[in-house]
């Protein structure tokens, strides 16, 4: 028989948190959430697709199957992460779930590096003008921004017990549905100036994303 | 069947079911399904087995806090601030899914909580052996009054600190003795949040105020 706690603290707290108790639905399981978002970021990419020029896309893409394998690693980490940070906002899943992203992460990472060094070998590709990579960094925040204030929003509704984790991990997803949405529109071979480019904006969202996010959801126990 | 309650005291958690005709069943809730059953039932807005259910987590949480190594006279208060993110985060509970790992994760995660705010207070705070000798007696007699008045500008100040949302809470539901109806409708904030909220601001105050000059 255990030491006999300060029952009376606890009865108390008991009752006002049971006094008035409203029914509440349980939430969709984490993959299901993970579709709903998802839903979002292809109405994003809709109406960039609006502006995309297809016949350009499918030309790049198919000449450079290292573009495709850069794309498909960013959806992949896009959807992964915020698939692992619905499943660890949820108490009682392992933590392991954050490594979920860390495969399609490395894709996505390594045929960017490979998509930059092919280009840099064929050696007639002049470096992108500065204010190219500016306007990308500018596209991939401003589509990441949106998408990971509704991804918090849907993860705060849940009982995030690591804040930081999980916000990182959204801002993993945010950075990757965006660079996905910026490839509609600029289906470019990369040179390194616009793989740097792509990197910092990608860093500055995560990084970004997991403070602002980590912040809110403290904030939001009390 | 028209409820639950729990004997948690005793070491295990007990529950029970109310019978229609007023009398309990009682049980041990050594099972994961008892708890369950608890928790669906809470989610429906059984308030009654709601409050079986987390006195019957006190035990559970207890233990859980302490292999986590919280020291024996902080245990009381993890255990409590379990209690308030079980309120918060019974929607994420899935019935379908066994409820003691949800459950112990929180105790686990709390009791870290806990762990780090006190390894982060050690290390900003020391003791001043000096100052508790210097600190003035209690007042008495015609220095009440004034004791009484420094006590609550001390209170006032410590409720200026607190966070906006627990701040809230006490102004509304404390000082103004405000329904949790109108604070709801003032607020924009449900009942179940204020009442979180009002909760960890008494807390909040008692520690401040224990530490202050007439404790």
């Amino acid at each position: 028989m255990g030491r006999m706690p300060d029952g009376a603290r606890y009865f108390a707290l008991i009752d006002q948190l049971a006094v008035g108790l409203q029914p509440v639905r349980p939430l969709a399981s984490p993959w299901r959430r993970t579709v709903v978002w998802c839903g979002a970021v292809v109405w994003v990419a809709g109406m960039f697709a609006l502006f995309a020029d297809f016949g350009a896309l499918g030309h790049r893409l198919a000449a450079a199957p290292d573009m495709w394998a850069s794309f498909a690693g960013a959806l992949l980490t896009s959807v992964c992460a915020a698939g692992a940070a619905f499943t660890t906002s949820v108490p009682g899943r392992s933590a392991w779930w954050a490594l979920l992203p860390v495969p399609p992460l490395l894709l996505w990472l390594g045929a960017s590096t490979a998509g930059c060094l092919r280009v840099q070998g064929i050696g007639w590709t002049a470096p992108e003008p500065p204010m190219h990579a500016m306007a990308c960094i500018y596209v991939i925040v401003m589509v990441a921004v949106p998408l990971a204030s509704l991804l918090m929003w849907q993860i705060m509704r849940a009982c995030p017990l690591r804040p930081a984790l999980t916000a990182t991990l959204a801002g993993l997803a945010s950075a990757g549905a965006a660079a996905v949405v910026l490839t509609l529109i600029h289906p470019f071979d990369a040179t390194y100036t616009d793989l740097l480019a792509h990197l910092a904006a990608v860093l500055v969202v995560v990084f970004g994303v997991s403070m602002a996010g980590a912040r809110a959801m403290r904030q939001g126990r009390d | 069947m028209s409820g639950a309650v729990a004997q948690p005291w005793s070491g295990v958690a007990w529950a029970g079911v109310v019978r229609a005709d007023g009398g309990v069943q009682t049980r041990k809730m050594t099972e994961d399904a008892g708890f369950s059953a608890l928790m669906a039932a809470s989610q429906g807005g059984d308030a009654r087995a709601y409050q079986a259910l987390l006195r019957a987590c006190v035990p559970v949480a207890s233990a859980t806090i302490r292999r986590q190594g919280v020291a024996s006279d902080r245990v009381d208060d993890v255990v409590q601030e379990v209690l308030l993110t079980i309120h918060r985060a019974r929607v994420t509970y899935d019935p379908a899914r066994p409820f003691l790992p949800w459950l112990r994760a929180i105790a686990q995660r709390r009791a870290v909580d806990a762990l780090r705010s006190y390894g982060r207070t050690s290390a900003r705070e020391v003791a001043d052996e000096d100052a508790y000798l210097n600190h003035p007696a209690a007042a008495s007699g015609a220095d009440e009054e004034l004791g009484r008045s420094d006590q609550a500008r001390l209170l006032a100040a410590a409720i200026a600190t607190l966070p906006p949302g627990q701040r809230e809470a006490v102004e509304l539901l404390a000082l103004r003795e405000r329904s949790l109806e109108e604070a709801a409708g003032v607020t924009g904030r449900t009942k179940g949040a204020l009442k979180v909220n009002l909760h960890r601001a008494i807390q909040a105050l008692r520690e401040r105020m224990s530490d202050g000059p007439d404790a």
